[in-house]
């Protein structure tokens, strides 16, 4: 069966762009987070959207599971091919399409990566830019946006998928379709008016369909950008803070971040600002705007702008911050997972308490942070745990504290982001019965023979 | 605690009060609501000035007869609980630049140069100004005058004895009396001005990096090729603390060849660059000085904005070498001159 | 295994696999195959699943260590300080490892072989070693400034010959003190290093050496980027201490002294820096200053570049061992295509190794027409009003 399953994948993309080997099938099994292992039997790496139907065809036919991948990031296992079958993995997909200018979009191939479209950019149109998430440049749009990701332009233009314009997707059954304007004009400038389908294929973890191309927006790229960072020591003060930081619409990302180490840090709750400005007068105008709509608290002394003299900015202005994937180190493990909870802002003390007392109980290197997205709408609640992959305790120890934090954040009103198997499960618990079973229905209209990502989103 | 050395008779027989009316950062109708407001500040009553301050060290040098206004002021403001800055911004700096104690005593030869915290700026001992000098450095050895800008007394007198331990025991090989070149005007200021007004003991001898210089270059004379150039000086608050050693800049410059161009805003009438208004939140008056500073500057015709003071380098260089001037460093400036 | 301690500590964030930039892929095993196992993170997930007992080291297990080609691009953009300097030094031990084991691809096995029983990679007898600079009118070394260390490929394959003529036909123009070394030298072990076989490595190196100093050799010019790396940071240890310089870096400071025509056609010049003197060895410069003193010739630089380069492919041993072919994203190919994007007409290489694997590739991409692979010391004296200078 396997043999046929590789024989017929490589007539599909020539046989050097398939695998059932041991060696492909050991590390596609996995990703860099606490899940298990779940091995696929073979993995293929298409280059066209026709490859990847006909390979989704021959799926069909074999009744195989396909999960589709873009870098393999996520941290929460989801591209484990829990039931078997073939992971696709899309890097070869990986063209810049085109870029419009004058509507600000950019259509890219479903496994082009942040780092890739973020170069393009700067050579070829230096006055715009895209929202990059804080993983590393590798990671995909695609799979990023399907995850409903956020990033460093997130308080301008909301999560990752609010700035997709429209997709082109291979169905489970074969078909290819357009969504958003695509779909009628050929333009990718907006999900709008038509019913808005894009929405099927958006937090479904892989179940409905491979996304082979987006539209996604760009967004000005200013000359001058500056970064502040707020420190207060009142997590219970920090809603009212983030509201009226966010208030005066200046900022493109703001991030809080709460950490025992360095040991400078423990304790105090910082939010880093970024924004920019087309001219240093607007960098200045905005700075002010900034500061002031925070003004009463430092004038209360209780809060304040850390003094950062200009060379110390850069490593906070550059993106992605290699940091972020530093932390896997703090263990001199290479690991780290985190639980990101959508959550409301007001939640955020709660989450806060939560996060620390989580740690404390489990005694697990962590730390916890936020993404603001939009002007104070909502926020990405991250608690991070590092762990040592050669050590099972304190792989055990991380797996854990994430599912105790995913049942908080839960309680807290959150919903775990990009939820791990048992973290689905929990959500699902908690989801209305009646919008679960529509789920189902779905994808059993869009996915007869149920190949996509089995084992995902399913209540047993 | 050994109270700050202060004689409040010297004050009240003052007749300027230019510790105050010198001020550029804070105004008075004249010199008598001067007078009362040093007088409130010396019998620990409230005044405007503890709050107004910029804690820019500048009345250290205008009082005439050395009775360390700007330290007692600095006392006055900690034990009233009057802050600078924000509690968080002054609390979270105050663990980022606490010793480490991970400093082991060094096999040092030679002339011993405190880099301070400046680690990033050994690279400037270098070349026959510096030859045979080892560079020191590291949080263990930060001199932490700074926390004259956050009403933290009490915190130099914890830190700065345990520093001079460091330096004594893990630098200067425990031999009182050995020198330590300060590259720094901070740290020379911290062991000689605060240190004797805090009732602080030095058992070395401090060496300002302007002295050290000054005599390299005697021995050095034949190879100086003269830069012919102009230069505007950027002083440093904590030059205040030392101002005799101004003159022997102006005897480094002239055996460099550098002229020191008249400005507004040097010498005693120096203004601040901008750093320490930030970390008080008043970014717009830190914009103004900024601005003042550089406009000053160009209207000189200088070629380059020398600096001594590491930090007011990082916050004013990006600013000035956008506006055509070459930042530079002292000890960098007069390795130009020597052919390095 | 040595290094074996930090195998687990790779997060496979990815970084290695990115130039600075991120402008495309610039792990060349990673950029053939595009399977994750064939990246840097891969690479050290499956050597600690061997050791764990957790899969076996298959025929596909070794390809994919003897796949690298030690560019060190993954050294340059890990994210992680210090861990990262020891990368490859762990895929080295990996390998070293599976040699011990008896388990290498055969292509690789045959290469080391041949250098272990014929002293190159070639399999040439030794007496052949001296034939490339036949006519040449050079001096053998005895007692000049330098000496000129020529790699095996410079020796035996008719390319290599023509670039190690034109190279010594510089020299001796710029008017510098060079002489051949007389006697017949073994294969330089740099890649031999790089791939593993430690033991072989110490052997060439020491004849090598034995060589060298009996000829009271005290500055080496080498052809080679992969020679200049391993007679540099490597002969040291084992008892070989000479001033070694890349033949570039020596003519970086003579190109006033060569005549150099000024009415020549103006050209459009990219250069591909070669790992072992950019990445390796920090050199960026001595290539570009010798082609920017060039009459007429502008350069072009390619988005990957310095530090940023991509590999041709060839290193590792992969010029002999050919794990990296097949593909259209062989690094080569890649490479190809990113000159002709940037304008050039010359892709200048500074290695022969660069070299032959970029030429073959501008002619797989059919871009021979666009662009032409040339080495630095073929573009020079292609420019210099020569008399007499018989190559």
């Amino acid at each position: 069966m396997t043999a046929d399953l590789i024989a017929r994948l490589g007539k599909i993309t020539g046989p050097r762009y398939v695998s059932g080997a041991a060696e492909e099938r050991y590390l596609y099994s996995m990703d860099q987070g606490t899940m298990p292992p779940a091995a696929p039997d073979a993995v293929v790496m298409p280059k066209t959207t026709e490859e990847v139907r006909q390979i989704v065809m021959l799926a069909n036919k074999l009744k195989v599971p396909v999960v589709p991948m873009g870098a393999g990031l996520v941290l929460s296992g989801l591209t484990r091919a829990l039931k078997g079958g073939i992971v696709i993995d899309m890097k070869r997909m990986n063209r810049i399409v085109t870029v419009n200018p004058a509507s600000r979009y950019v259509v890219v191939e479903g496994g082009a990566s942040q780092g890739m479209l973020k170069a393009y950019l700067d050579k070829h149109h230096p006055d715009l830019k895209h929202s990059m998430p804080d993983a590393p440049p590798v990671a995909t749009l695609a799979g990023n946006i399907c995850i409903h990701g956020s990033g460093h332009l997130s308080v301008l233009g909301g999560s990752h998928s609010d700035m997709l314009n429209g997709m082109e997707v291979v169905l489970p059954s074969g078909e290819i379709i357009r969504t958003g304007s695509c779909g009628v004009s050929g333009g990718w400038f907006s999900r709008a008016p038509l019913p808005d389908l894009s929405g099927l294929f958006l937090g479904w973890s892989g179940t409905t369909g491979i996304v082979t191309r987006l539209g996604i927006k760009l967004f000005p790229k200013y000359r001058y950008n500056d970064v502040l960072i707020f420190v207060a020591e009142d997590p219970d003060l920090m809603p009212d803070m983030i509201s009226r930081l966010t208030s005066v619409q200046a900022a493109e990302d703001m991030t809080p971040w709460m950490t025992p180490k360095p040991d400078w840090a423990r304790g105090f709750l910082h939010i880093n600002i970024a924004w920019g400005g087309h001219t240093k007068k607007e960098l200045i105008f905005k700075r002010n705007l900034l500061q002031g709509s925070v003004r009463e608290y430092i004038d209360r002394k209780i809060a304040g702008f850390l003094p950062l003299p200009p060379p110390q900015k850069g490593r906070f202005l550059k993106i992605p911050s290699p940091d972020l994937a530093r932390f896997a180190d703090l263990r001199r493990g290479g690991g780290f997972e985190y639980v990101g909870a959508i959550m409301a802002i007001e939640h955020f003390p709660d989450a806060y308490r939560a996060g620390l007392a989580i740690a404390e109980k489990f005694n697990v290197a962590y730390s916890l942070g936020a993404r603001i997205i939009g002007a104070g709408h909502a926020m990405m609640f991250f608690f991070a745990y590092a762990f040592n992959r050669a050590d099972p305790e304190d792989v055990k120890r991380a797996s854990d504290a994430l599912e105790a934090t995913n049942t908080a954040a839960l309680e807290i009103g959150g919903i775990p982001w990009k939820a791990e198997l048992p973290a689905q499960k929990q959500i699902i618990e908690k989801m209305d019965p009646d919008t679960f079973a529509l789920m189902g229905r779905i994808r059993a209209v869009l996915d007869p023979n149920h190949i996509m990502n089995p084992g995902n989103w399913e209540k047993d | 605690m050994q109270p700050i050395q202060f004689e409040p008779d010297l004050c009240i027989r003052c007749e300027t009060i230019d510790c105050l009316t010198k001020c550029q950062y804070v105004s008075f109708s004249g010199v008598e609501e001067a007078r009362s407001e040093k007088l409130k500040i010396n019998e620990r009553r409230h005044s405007r000035v503890l709050e107004e301050c910029l804690t820019c060290y500048a009345c250290q040098e205008y009082c005439p007869y050395d009775n360390n206004p700007f330290y007692l002021l600095v006392e006055r403001q900690e034990e009233m609980g009057i802050l600078p800055a924000p509690k968080p911004i002054i609390e979270e700096q105050l663990r980022m630049m606490a010793p480490k104690g991970k400093i082991a005593p060094q096999a040092v030869t030679g002339v011993v140069v405190d880099m301070c915290a400046f680690p990033m700026l050994t690279g400037c001992i270098r070349g026959k100004l510096f030859e045979g000098a080892a560079p020191v450095t590291g949080m263990d050895l930060f001199c932490n005058i700074m926390w004259l800008h956050f009403a933290k007394n009490s915190t130099i007198r914890e830190r700065v004895p345990r520093i001079i331990d460091n330096i004594m025991n893990c630098c200067l090989g425990d031999a009182p009396g050995r020198e330590m070149v300060c590259f720094h005007d901070e740290c020379y200021g911290t062991y000689t001005s605060v240190a004797r007004a805090y009732g602080i003991d030095v058992p070395f001898t401090p060496v300002h990096l302007f002295d050290y210089i000054n005599g390299r270059l005697n021995v050095l004379k034949d190879r100086i090729k003269p830069l012919n150039t102009k230069i505007a000086y950027q002083r440093p608050c904590s030059n205040r603390l030392v101002p005799e050693t101004d003159k022997v800049l102006d005897a480094i410059f002239e055996k460099i060849g550098a002229e020191r161009v008249p400005r507004v805003y040097d010498r005693e009438n120096a203004l601040c660059c901008g750093g320490v208004p930030r970390a008080q939140q008043r970014d717009e008056l830190a914009d103004s000085l900024v601005e003042k500073n550089i406009d000053d500057m160009l209207k000189t015709g200088a070629a380059y904005c020398v600096f001594n003071c590491p930090f007011c380098m990082a916050t004013l260089a990006n600013e000035v070498a956008e506006q055509g001037l070459m930042p530079i460093l002292v000890s960098d400036l007069v390795q130009i001159a020597l052919g390095e | 295994m040595e290094h074996a301690e930090i195998l687990h500590r790779c997060f496979r964030c990815g970084y290695c696999k990115l130039p600075g930039n991120y402008a495309d892929i610039n792990c060349p095993a990673y950029l053939a195959y595009c399977f994750e196992t064939y990246a840097p993170g891969g690479r050290m997930w499956l050597l600690r699943a061997w050791l764990d007992n957790k899969i076996e080291a298959g025929s596909r297990f070794a390809e994919i260590m003897f796949s690298c080609t030690a560019c060190g691009n993954c050294v340059a953009q890990c994210a992680f300080p210090e861990f990262r300097d020891r990368l490859l030094l762990a895929f080295t031990a990996g390998r070293e490892a599976l040699l011990d084991a008896g388990t290498a691809p055969p292509s690789v096995r045959d290469w080391l072989t041949r250098i272990q029983n014929h002293g190159n990679a070639y399999g040439k007898p030794a007496k052949k070693s001296l034939e490339w600079a036949d006519g040449l009118e050079i001096d053998v070394f005895d007692g000049q400034e330098y000496a000129l260390f020529v790699d095996d490929t410079g020796i035996h394959e008719p390319r290599g010959r023509e670039i190690a003529r034109a190279v010594a036909t510089l020299l001796t123009t710029a008017g510098i003190s060079f002489g051949i070394i007389g006697k017949p030298c073994f294969s330089d072990g740099n890649d031999v290093k790089a791939m593993g076989e430690t033991a072989l490595f110490e052997s060439l190196a020491e004849k090598n050496i034995s060589i060298f100093n009996a000829l009271n050799i005290g500055k080496i010019i080498t052809l080679s980027p992969h020679s200049y790396n391993v007679l540099k940071n490597d002969y040291p240890a084992l008892g070989g201490q000479y001033q070694v310089f890349h033949y570039t870096q020596v003519l970086a400071f003579a190109m006033g002294r060569l005549p150099l025509s000024a009415d020549r056609p103006g050209l459009t010049v990219a250069l591909h820096d070669p790992c072992y003197l950019g990445r390796h060895n920090a050199d960026y410069a001595s290539a570009r200053m010798v082609l920017q003193a060039l009459p007429g010739v502008t350069m072009v630089e390619m988005d990957r570049n310095r530090a940023d380069a991509l590999c041709c492919g060839g290193g590792g041993g992969n010029f002999f061992t050919d794990l990296l072919s097949g593909g259209d994203d062989t690094p080569a190919r890649s490479r190809a295509r990113e000159a002709a994007a940037a304008g050039a007409q010359i892709l200048a290489v500074a290695c022969p190794l660069c070299a032959i694997m970029l030429e073959d590739a501008v002619k797989s991409e059919n871009l021979d027409k666009t662009i032409s692979v040339r080495e630095i010391s073929e573009i020079v004296e292609g420019r210099m009003d020569l008399q007499g200078n018989a190559r």
